[in-house]
């Protein structure tokens, strides 16, 4: 099938190529400029056009449905802010041009294969492009190529490397149980219709594989050290796409593949797998959020916090199903506002650590709003549209009958919102030690604009969602048994 | 035919354990890459031709001549001690590794599938588990590349059981095969290289809480 024939997708990820190969060579900085809006232009026409041809097989392996797109529609809403923040921190470093051709090539790389890898239908293609995200993302984590950069990706790249054995050992696995219930393919919508049929042995090893092996990527436990260290050294607009649409393509390989054994004998142990993870992803969080002294990876930690939630609501089932996708979609638009603005406190303090970092009001006016309002939605505080989300999830819980449960998860969170606050307040309002307010880098309010956006999304989208909206997020979970 | 390379392989694991120069890791995985070669031109030989040219390509010119000139460039470029510096004895490697392979051994016997060689099987679970344990008991950066090439090799094993039926998933793990090699070891390696004076995982503990 030749490239014109191939559909939209096919001139997407053609584009999407020669505009990260011009990046990756161009040195001039207004061309850079209009190759990142070039591309953001055609990520946009992208998403426009596969929302409006849901469930059209394009180029064999492409299939845009519910999930897909709209995991499509937040990574257009994240990758605006992300790059122009780029632009940003690549100017206030006075970066060189081929650092920053490279920074911009790998961006644009990883949002390419993210949005392949969401709207791929066949389990191995979707392989493929969660490989290229570990290799643009790596990229992006060592740009500032000092040492402890260089242990974050390396750490990054090992894990990850390790996690996608796993999931391949998984898919072969899997092909073995395909083989033998008659298939040929691994289409999921193959899998899907021919899974009630295949060995339960087989599929319990897959499906241990390959859950295990994405949640690298998802930021679950056991593998969720390697995002840590990524969101911590890579450069803050990098750490935002990491912490929000880097970690949507974890739960859609782990979603998929739930999907498929939904109609087998073996849900049940899968969900009681799922419910175990996700709730000592939260129960890990909590531990280190108690502990940790370096903003960003607290904000990590925090990530794994929401992931884990995430997975409990998912594995309970009932409303919890409709609250675990509500809540993924809110949390990543809320996280990645607390990496954008580390950014700007990254430059005024040129610390991380609670420690160095304080009054942040009387230096910076608009990004101290920020954090002061991103903390009250990501702790999920009303008017947040967490607190729906997250609302659901427990409710999901006590139906179930995990009394519990519930009340253990409700006391780890009432700690990590402790940690939390304390954490941010702190850098809010006390003064920090030792520190010269000489000669500071003003910080543009305009800068804080698009933080502001992605926080009132939020609430919106919680409060009053669209139709639209809600119907998509029931067609997502419309495969799965009551 | 295939049965004694098969078991060979497994040998060369235990092999593994004993080994203490750098350059022996690198023979053995040369050999490895020789030993994969001859189990895919007997399983895949009815494949079709294009896809078993690129299956022998990548056993014989990668896995058998270009990773460990890489690997052996690495090495002296960087100027690595040639000892593999293990946290524990030999003697607990070969026990250890000797009760993985027969920990498959038993744990393969569990399954009763007509279409499944039992054999693959329990050699690719006992390189999967001894690259883990390469990983975990080694001191050196180096030696955690090589643990995660055996886990590529078990890996590759495990690939061609399928991949008669499944040419494509034959070729993905090649296309795993040498993402991983070219890039952990021929940029990375080198990056360390240059960073870092001694190649010790100490290096590598300054991110935590």
């Amino acid at each position: 099938m030749t490239l014109f024939q191939s559909g939209m997708i096919g001139y997407y990820l053609a584009g999407a190529l020669a505009i990260s190969i011009l990046l990756f060579f161009n040195r001039s900085n207004r061309m850079n400029y209009f190759l990142t809006i070039l591309f953001v232009a055609l990520q946009c026409g992208f998403t426009w056009y596969a929302y409006n041809h849901m469930n059209t097989i394009e180029l064999i392996y492409f299939t845009p449905d519910s999930l897909g797109v709209l995991f499509l529609i937040i990574l257009c809403v994240v990758s605006v802010p992300a790059f122009y923040h780029s632009h940003i921190y690549c100017n206030s470093k006075q970066e060189n041009a081929r650092h920053r051709g490279i920074y911009f090539s790998a961006m644009v790389v990883l949002l390419t294969a993210l949005s392949a890898a969401y709207l791929s239908n066949h389990i191995a293609i979707t392989w493929i492009f969660v490989e290229i995200t570990t290799l643009s993302a790596s990229a992006l984590i060592y740009h500032r190529r000092n040492n402890r950069s260089l242990e974050g990706t390396w750490k990054y790249i090992f894990v990850c490397s390790i996690s996608i054995t796993l999931v391949f050992i998984g898919i072969l696995f899997l092909s073995v149980a395909v083989q033998q219930s008659g298939g040929t393919d691994l289409f999921y919508s193959q899998l899907y219709r021919k899974a009630g049929g295949m060995n339960v042995f087989w599929l319990k090893l897959a499906f241990l594989f390959i859950f295990t092996g994405f949640t690298s990527k998802a930021g679950l436990v056991p593998m969720y050290t390697a995002g840590i260290d990524a969101k911590d050294k890579a450069p803050s607009p990098a750490g935002a796409l990491f912490g929000s649409v880097l970690m949507n393509v974890g739960f859609i390989g782990i979603f998929r593949f739930y999907q498929i054994i939904s109609p087998t004998s073996i849900f049940p142990w899968a969900n009681k797998i799922i419910l175990i993870t996700g709730f000592l992803s939260v129960f890990v969080a909590t531990v280190y959020m108690l502990r940790v002294k370096n903003l960003k990876r607290m904000f990590a930690y925090s990530s794994v916090e929401h992931m884990g939630l995430i997975m409990v609501g998912l594995a309970v089932g009932g409303i919890g199903r409709y609250a675990a996708i509500l809540h993924l979609v809110l949390h990543s638009l809320a996280k990645p506002t607390f990496f954008f603005q580390m950014g700007q406190v990254y430059r005024i303090y040129k610390s991380k650590s609670i420690y160095d970092i304080g009054d942040y009001f009387k230096y910076n006016l608009s990004g101290a709003l920020v954090f002061l309002f991103a903390f009250f939605v990501v702790t999920a505080m009303p008017p947040s549209g967490m607190f729906v989300s997250e609302f659901l999830i427990f409710r999901s819980l006590f139906e179930s009958g995990h009394i519990v449960l519930l009340v253990i998860i409700l006391l780890l969170l009432t700690m990590i919102i402790w940690a939390f606050g304390k954490n941010i307040f702190k850098m809010l309002f006390s003064k920090p030690i030792n520190f010269n307010d000489e000669n500071l880098e003003k910080i543009n309010p305009v800068e804080s604009i698009s933080q502001f956006i992605l926080l009132a999304l939020v609430i919106y989208l919680g409060l009053n969602p669209p139709e639209e909206f809600v119907n998509m997020i029931n067609d997502i979970i419309s495969n799965l048994p009551t | 035919m295939t049965d004694i390379l098969l078991i060979t392989f497994a040998i060369s694991l235990i092999l593994l354990a004993v080994a203490n120069r750098l350059s022996s890791y690198i023979k053995i995985l040369a050999f490895q890459g020789i030993l994969l070669f001859g189990i895919a031109f007997i399983e895949l030989i009815e494949i079709n031709w294009v896809n078993l040219v690129f299956v022998l390509l990548e056993t014989i010119v990668f896995k058998t001549i270009a990773i460990p000139y890489l690997l052996n460039y690495v090495v002296r470029k960087n100027e690595i001690t040639r000892d593999t510096e293990p946290y524990l004895p030999d003697f607990v490697s070969i026990v250890l590794i000797t009760t993985i392979i027969l920990g498959s051994f038993l744990l393969t016997n569990t399954i009763h599938d007509p279409n499944v060689r039992k054999i693959f099987l329990v050699v690719a679970l006992s390189a999967l588990f001894t690259g883990l344990y390469i990983i975990v008991t080694r001191r050196k950066i180096i030696t955690h590349v090589m643990g995660f090439l055996v886990i590529e090799n078990g890996v590759f094993v495990l690939s061609i059981a399928v991949g008669s039926v499944m040419p494509m998933l034959v070729n993905i793990g090649i296309l795993l095969d040498i993402f991983a090699s070219v890039f952990l070891l021929g940029i990375f390696a080198n990056k360390i290289g240059d960073v870092m004076k001694e190649q010790d995982v100490e290096q590598l503990s300054n991110l935590k809480d």
